[in-house]
Formats: structure tokens, C-alpha cells, sequence
């Protein structure tokens, strides 16, 4: 009666765990595309980019996904995804996984080159794409940009866009020679792309120019 | 202004206005009098009553929640009495069958002892020959005058030279016997020192005993007080379940915090095993969960082991169960526990290499220098976790121990505690009824007061009625107020 009772526990126990187990955990997974603009001048900003991509790799825990991808004439492809990588469960191999993901980048960015237009908006609905696709409970677009969107004439990106529940969070956002000549310039841009994307249904906008002040891309204002 | 004046009957005198309203006023409280005092006291009932029928049901309930309370703590208190009566009886027993089991050669061995001992005895009491019957005839040879005579002279010699030598011969034999003798007794030493050991074992072994039977004696005692309901048992097993539960409290305090360590050296590591990325509620992993459940099944583990071990009684079953069972249930519960503590062990070693992994990675990232490898220095936490997962388990199975004070006693404080607030609610809902009622009593008081000048003029009336003073009238008035 006993050793019967022992293993019914044992079962229980084991069950509690299987059961435990099969709860969906992705609405607590994090996900994050990141937007790196190699356009002009701004492609001399990729050492920056490296930190915070590095900064990513060392927060993202396992179950969370990452992904880079660039910004240039037209961005809406799955062609410009650098790298990209959902961390395994194992923490050793999630830490493998962020070693690999590294090594990636790094190559990335020693050959950069900048491009001769901006498509973020493209960028934009393509970081959405892959982040309701993974299916994470929190999602974040960071786009490493001065935010000046520059289209050739066949392009079209003024159309309504969707970032429901995606917080969108403009990283490194340099002023311009025209900015400084004329600071409206600057913040016009800013607030334009708050509109638009807060139009989008995104759940937050946010703009983080100091590149030691990362620990805000994830956390909430 | 208007509305403000409204309720003047002569607008332009405010203190006549009054004073009829006054007048009024009093004249139709004195007419509602009887009903008001009615009502007030009806009041008062409708509150006191209750509260001193709860009090009343609350002080009875507290009575016999007290009574089950010493019910439960004697018959804890007899049960536990019992028992370490039965164990003194074991051990008593085993004593007394191990002692009786070698008693039989133990006497044979004294008797043997003693016997030599008495041989030897005997052998030292033979006394040598006496001497021979020529020592008179020395004495007489010795009266023997020479007379200068050559040839007597002669004679006398001879005699004095074999009688020396006889002497000597006869002092040799003396002491050759005493010789032996001496060695008789010397080698009698052994079997005086052998009595004398086996002597006091004996007496060790009636010691303790003597120790076991007053053991006994004072259980039994405590045992009849108990069985007699007496109250000085219960304010004795009252106070050990204090003392008992204040004791389980902090041994199990600690063994939280043992257990929380335990927790954070598997919690990691663990999801290895079931991923880190699985999550029960916002903020609870899976990993988390399966480290707690480990060591939960840890602490059952060395519960079962404990309880057949016979060092706990939580469960009656594993208490009846016969011997051949017990033993399996010992050994499966050990060998469980073995493993798992071997599991926290390597649990414990790839936490520090995930640590170090995920170190190497950041250090990586941050594009720093790697820091200096510091050898065997390095090694010691890594040992250390080791061994602490190792141990754990170990010392969380003892936690059954505290855990059944713990039970057991939070039996009797818990109860207590409760019939003391009982006691404290039923005084509190004593207090508010009295206070009800008292209150009542001075709403009468001061409703009279109100309308003192109608009381007065009937206190008159009444008296000029009655042909009693008015004095006495309202002495009887003051007895029963409402009742003039």
C-alpha cells in the first residue's frame, strides 16, 4: 500500500513536471529584430552597431530570438536578414548559438557598405513580419538609424503599416548637417516617425541616443 | 432671513419663541414617555442580548475546544509516554537476554577461577616437614661436657659438622617450599585480577540496569499522571509542546534556508535538463519548478527514511509494516537519496560550467582580456558546490525529524492559541453587551432629564396623592427609573 502510494506520488510528481512543461512559454519569450542602416555616412557607424548587438547577445536569455538585418534601397526581403536566431533552451547551446551569431556580425560589419537610399519603412513591416512569427510575447524593432528615409521614385512605402503590440525603439539616431542648421529639422523627423509608427499600433516609441544607456531597450517607460 | 426665523412662533421674540417651544417640546416627550423608555430598553435588549448570548456561546465553545485540546494532548502525551516505555522494555530486554546468554559461562568461569584459586590456596597452607627430632638431641649433646677428653672433642665436631650440614640442608628446603609457594600465589594474580574485572562487569551491567529500571519507573509514573488526567501532567506535556514547537520552528527555519540553497545550486543547471525557456506562470520557470519538485522528492525521501528507520512515527503503515519490508523500504530509500544526491553533485558542477561558459561569453562580447586562469584556486568553489550537493540531501532528510515536532505540537499550540482568542473574542462581545446595556440606562436617565420639570409637577401630584413625602416618592422613583 505503501510502495503504492510512493510511486502514485512519484507519478504525480512526474506528471506536475510533463504538464508544466507543455505550458506555451512563448508569451514570455523575447524577440528582437534590429534594423541597421548602411547608407551613407552612416555606415561609419557600425562600430556602434557591434555594441549593441553585443549588448543584445548578452541580455537575450534562451527561448528569446534575434535578428539583424540592413537597411538599405529597399529592405522589405528576407535578403537582408544578416543573421538571425531563436536561443536554444539549453543555455549552454543558446550561449553556442550567440558565439556563432557574434561571428556572423562580425564579418557583416568588417565588409560593410553603405547603400545610396533608406527604405526603414520597408525594414519596418519585414521586422514585424518576423516578429509575429516567432510568436514571442514581448517583440521590439530597433532601428539603428539617423531615421532620414530616402526612397527611389519606383519604391512605395506611404501606405498604412501594422506594429500591433511591437515596441519600436530608434537607437543611435544622429543629427544631420541640415539638423544642425536647423534643430525642427531633427526633431520634426522624430516626431513624424512617433506618428507613424504609434499610427501603426505600436506600444511604444522610444529614442535612445546614448549608446550607455542601453539597458532602457528593455525596459518599459 | 425668512426661512431662518421660520420656526418662531413670535418672530420678534426669539427667547419667548424658545422657551414655548421649549415648553412644547417637553410637554410631548413627558406624554411619550412610557413608550420612549420602552423603546430605549427594547433597544438596549436587542443589542446586549446577542453580544451576551455569543459571549455565553463563545465561552462554552472555548471550554470545549480546551477540553478536546487536554483530550488531544494527553492521549499525544500517553502515546508518546508509551512508547519510550516500550523502547526502555526493548532494551531492557536485550539487555537482560544478552547477559543471561552468557551468564552460564561467565558463572563457569568463576567457578573454574575459584577452584584454582582455592587449589592454590590449599598448596600454599601444606607447610613444610617439621624438623627432625635430632634437634632435641643437639640440646642434649650440647650439655655434654668435653672434659678436655681428645677423643669426645672429636665426637663433638663431627656432630656440630653434620649438624650444620643437615641445617643447611633443611634451611634449603625452606625455602625452596616458600619459593614455591610465592609462585603459587604469583601466579594466582591473573585469576584474582579476572574475578575482580568480570566482578565489575557484572556490576556495570546491574548498573545500567538499575538505570534502565528507574528510567522505567519515572516513565511510568508520568505515565500513570497522564492516565490519571492529572493537571500537572498537562501543564508538563502543555509546556514541552511549547518548548517542542519553539525548537521545530528553528531547526526548520534553517532547513529552509539549507534548502534554499539547495535550490539555487539546481535551479540553473536544471535548465539544461528541462529548458530555460518554459515558463508556468509570468515570473516561474519550469527549471525553477522541477529544482523545487527535486528537492521536495528529496526531503519525501528522507522522510520515508526516517520513518523506517522508526526515528519518525508520521505514518502508521510504514510503523506496522513487518521487518523484511522495512529493511527493502530502507534500502530503496537510501539508494534513491544516494542517487540523488549524486545528481545534485553533477547538478552542482555543470552549474559552474555554465557559469563559466556564459562568463567567457560576456567577457567575449565585451571584447575585454580573458581573466587569469588561477589554477587549483579555481577549482575550490567548484569542489565546494560539489560537496554541498552531495550533503544536502543528506542533512534535508533529517528535517523529518523537526517536521514531526513540528506537527505534532503545532497540534496543541495551535489549539491553545485558538481557545485563547475565542476567549478574547467572547470577552470583547461581554464587554459591548454590558456596554448596551449600560448605555440604555443612561439614555433613560437623560431622557428624564429633559423633561425633570413635567416629573417634577407629578412627583407633587403624586405625593399629595399618596400622602407620602416627596422624598420618598422619589427615592422610589430613583430605584426604578421610567416607573415613577
Amino acid at each position: 500500500m505503501i510502495k503504492r502510494a510512493f510511486l502514485a506520488s512519484l507519478l504525480v510528481v512526474g506528471l506536475t513536471v510533463a504538464v508544466a512543461g507543455c505550458v506555451d512559454s512563448r508569451s514570455q519569450a523575447h524577440a528582437v529584430y534590429m534594423l541597421v542602416d548602411t547608407s551613407g555616412t552612416y555606415a561609419r557607424e557600425a562600430g556602434k552597431a557591434r555594441l549593441i548587438i553585443n549588448y543584445l547577445l548578452g541580455t537575450l536569455q534562451s527561448g528569446d530570438s534575434l535578428a539583424v538585418a540592413r537597411v538599405q534601397n529597399r529592405s522589405f526581403s528576407e535578403k537582408d536578414i544578416i543573421a538571425k536566431a531563436m536561443f536554444d533552451a539549453r543555455p549552454s547551446q543558446a550561449n553556442a548559438q550567440k558565439r556563432a551569431f557574434r561571428e556572423k556580425m562580425d564579418a557583416f560589419l568588417r565588409t560593410v557598405s553603405g547603400s545610396a537610399y533608406t527604405d526603414i519603412t520597408g525594414g519596418l513591416i519585414q521586422g514585424a513580419e518576423f516578429l509575429n512569427e516567432t510568436g514571442a510575447g514581448k517583440k521590439t524593432i530597433l532601428i539603428f538609424s539617423d531615421m532620414q528615409e530616402e526612397l527611389d521614385k519606383i519604391t512605395i512605402r506611404d501606405f498604412p503599416i501594422s506594429l500591433k503590440n511591437i515596441r519600436v525603439i530608434a537607437v543611435n539616431v544622429t543629427k544631420l548637417g541640415t539638423d544642425n542648421i536647423d534643430p525642427r529639422r531633427y526633431l520634426g523627423r522624430l516626431d513624424a516617425w512617433q506618428k507613424r509608427v504609434e499610427g501603426a499600433g505600436a506600444s511604444e516609441w522610444k529614442v535612445i541616443n546614448d549608446i550607455e544607456r542601453l539597458d532602457a531597450i528593455f525596459s518599459k517607460s | 432671513m425668512t426661512d431662518l426665523h421660520s420656526w418662531m412662533i413670535w418672530p420678534d421674540n426669539t427667547a419667548l419663541s424658545v422657551l414655548t417651544l421649549l415648553l412644547i417640546a417637553m410637554i410631548g416627550l413627558y406624554a411619550a414617555r412610557t413608550p420612549m423608555h420602552g423603546l430605549i430598553r427594547a433597544t438596549g435588549h436587542a443589542f446586549a442580548g446577542p453580544l451576551r448570548l455569543g459571549a455565553r456561546w463563545l465561552f462554552a465553545t472555548a471550554a470545549g475546544m480546551k477540553e478536546r485540546n487536554r483530550a488531544v494532548l494527553l492521549a499525544q502525551g500517553r502515546r508518546e509516554v508509551g512508547q519510550r516505555i516500550e523502547r526502555e522494555f526493548e532494551r531492557v530486554g536485550i539487555q537482560v537476554t544478552r547477559d543471561l546468554q552468557g551468564y552460564p559461562v561467565l558463572q563457569r568461569k568463576l567457578l573454574e577461577v575459584i577452584t584454582r584459586i582455592e587449589e592454590d590456596y590449599k598448596k600454599c597452607g601444606e607447610v613444610p616437614p617439621p624438623p627432625p627430632d635430632w634437634v632435641e638431641a643437639v640440646a642434649a649433646v650440647a650439655q655434654i661436657k668435653t672434659g678436655g677428653g681428645e677423643v669426645v672433642q672429636k665426637i663433638l665436631d663431627e656432630i656440630r659438622e653434620s649438624v650444620e650440614r643437615i641445617h643447611d640442608k633443611a634451611i634449603a628446603e625452606y625455602r625452596r617450599a616458600y619459593e614455591e609457594r610465592h609462585d603459587i600465589l604469583e601466579g594466582s594474580q591473573p585469576f584474582w585480577r579476572s574475578i575482580d574485572k568480570t566482578l565489575k562487569q557484572v556490576d556495570r551491567k546491574m548498573t545500567g540496569l538499575q538505570e534502565s529500571a528507574d528510567t522505567i519507573d519515572a516513565q511510568m509514573k508520568k505515565y500513570r499522571q497522564i492516565a490519571a488526567k492529572a493537571d500537572e501532567a498537562e501543564s508538563i506535556l502543555s509546556n514541552s509542546a511549547f518548548t517542542q514547537f519553539n525548537i521545530a520552528v528553528i531547526v526548520l527555519t534553517v532547513a529552509l534556508g539549507g534548502a534554499f540553497v539547495n535550490f539555487k545550486l539546481i535551479a540553473l543547471p536544471m535548465s539544461e535538463m528541462v529548458g530555460a525557456g518554459d515558463y508556468i506562470t509570468a515570473s516561474l520557470r519550469t527549471s525553477e519548478v522541477a529544482a523545487l519538485v527535486i528537492i521536495l522528492v528529496e526531503a519525501s525521501m528522507g522522510l520515508f527514511l526516517m520513518e523506517s528507520l522508526r526515528i519518525t512515527h508520521l505514518f502508521p503503515r510504514i510503523a506496522t509494516l513487518n521487518e523484511r519490508t522495512r529493511r527493502r523500504m530502507i534500502w530503496i530509500s537510501l539508494m534513491l537519496l544516494v542517487t540523488l544526491a549524486g545528481i545534485e553533485a553533477a547538478l552542482a558542477l555543470m552549474r559552474d560550467m555554465l557559469i563559466a561558459d556564459k562568463q567567457a561569453l560576456l567577457q567575449s562580447l565585451a571584447a575585454t582580456q580573458h581573466a587569469a586562469n588561477d589554477g587549483w584556486i579555481a577549482g575550490i568553489p567548484t569542489a565546494g558546490q560539489m560537496i554541498l550537493g552531495f550533503i544536502l540531501p543528506f542533512a534535508l532528510a533529517f528535517v523529518a525529524v523537526p517536521l514531526e515536532s513540528f506537527l505534532y505540537s503545532a497540534r496543541t499550540v495551535g489549539g491553545s492559541l485558538l481557545v485563547d482568542l475565542v476567549r478574547a473574542l467572547a470577552f470583547v462581545l461581554r464587554v459591548l453587551a454590558n456596554l448596551a446595556r449600560h448605555l440604555s440606562r443612561v439614555l433613560l436617565h437623560m431622557y428624564d432629564l429633559l423633561i425633570v420639570l413635567p416629573l417634577l409637577g407629578e412627583l407633587m401630584v403624586r405625593s399629595l396623592r399618596s400622602g407620602e413625602s416627596p422624598v420618598k416618592v422619589k427615592a422610589r422613583a430613583v430605584d426604578s427609573p421610567g416607573k415613577l
